[in-house]
């Protein structure tokens, strides 16, 4: 019986951000975001990981193309992000905190459309070596 | 002697970008790490510093204090910072790692006691990008 099999691309973008919400003074801010508020930026190296799931196609033996695979999040995702401010240059997050956490989510739902939806998918994007997230989460 | 290393890191903000050309020229020479809007980097910095060990402690020195010294003159200076506005010893400088690993030698060598001697860092901007400095 055919099992379903996971396979992983990685990528890596470079990125200055900050947290803060505009709803909030800047003691509340300070409070809540701690240095990541700082109102200059700060940032960093990001690693992204896409998992793609499904059966590997009968005539190829891929679960998906990884070439392909590769130059959507390079054209879709990287180029949106790399050497950019999230906050400023992205309009993704012009009203959303540029979060580990939020940007897994704006890069799921970018990358959803573009892949075969047979296929599910998941996101890990790592901030630093030692804070990452995963979406959507999955038991 | 006997070298021992200790490691940091540090997340910050930064644009390569000379202030006496046009944002054009900047864009020429400095590409993408010219973004106006600057980007960044988790930086990792290895510290190596040089002696004989202390017949009664075995250490060449304290790794505590030397992780102190670090964190009081360099990683609460440029962590979750913009290394162009926001630190005092890389202002009026372009903030490449090649100028930024000598302005962090400058801010350690002096806060080391003299029997000690700093022998070499090494800044890594990337996991593919690093750079060393000896002080010469």
């Amino acid at each position: 019986m055919q099992q379903k099999v996971a396979v992983y691309r990685k990528e890596s973008f470079n990125a200055a951000h900050r947290l803060n919400n505009p709803s909030w003074d800047n003691e509340t801010n300070k409070a809540i975001f701690g240095k990541c508020n700082n109102p200059n930026y700060h940032g960093h190296n990001y690693d992204l990981i896409v998992k793609v799931i499904g059966m590997p196609d009968p005539q190829t033996g891929y679960v998906m193309d990884m070439k392909v695979l590769s130059d959507l999040i390079k054209q879709y995702v990287i180029e949106k992000f790399d050497h950019r401010n999230l906050n400023e240059d992205c309009v993704e997050f012009k009203n959303m905190n540029p979060t580990a956490e939020n940007i897994a989510i704006v890069i799921y739902n970018i990358l959803k459309d573009k892949i075969n939806p047979e296929l599910e998918m998941q996101v890990r994007l790592y901030e630093t070596e030692r804070n990452f997230v995963e979406y959507p989460y999955q038991n | 002697m006997v070298y021992i290393t200790r490691i940091e890191h540090f997340n910050s903000a930064h644009k390569l970008y000379n202030p006496s050309w046009t944002q054009e020229e900047n864009e020429a020479v400095f590409g993408k790490c010219a973004n106006e809007n600057w980007h960044g980097h988790n930086f990792e910095l290895h510290v190596t510093i040089a002696g004989n060990p202390n017949p009664d402690t075995g250490f060449v020195y304290d790794v505590k204090k030397l992780s102190i010294i670090i964190r009081d003159y360099v990683i609460e200076k440029i962590d979750h910072k913009n290394l162009n506005l926001d630190v005092d010893f890389m202002s009026g400088k372009i903030c490449s790692i090649e100028s930024l690993v000598i302005g962090i030698w400058n801010q350690l060598q002096p806060q080391l006691p003299v029997e000690i001697k700093l022998h070499a860092l090494k800044l890594y901007e990337t996991p593919r990008i690093y750079v060393e400095y000896y002080g010469e």
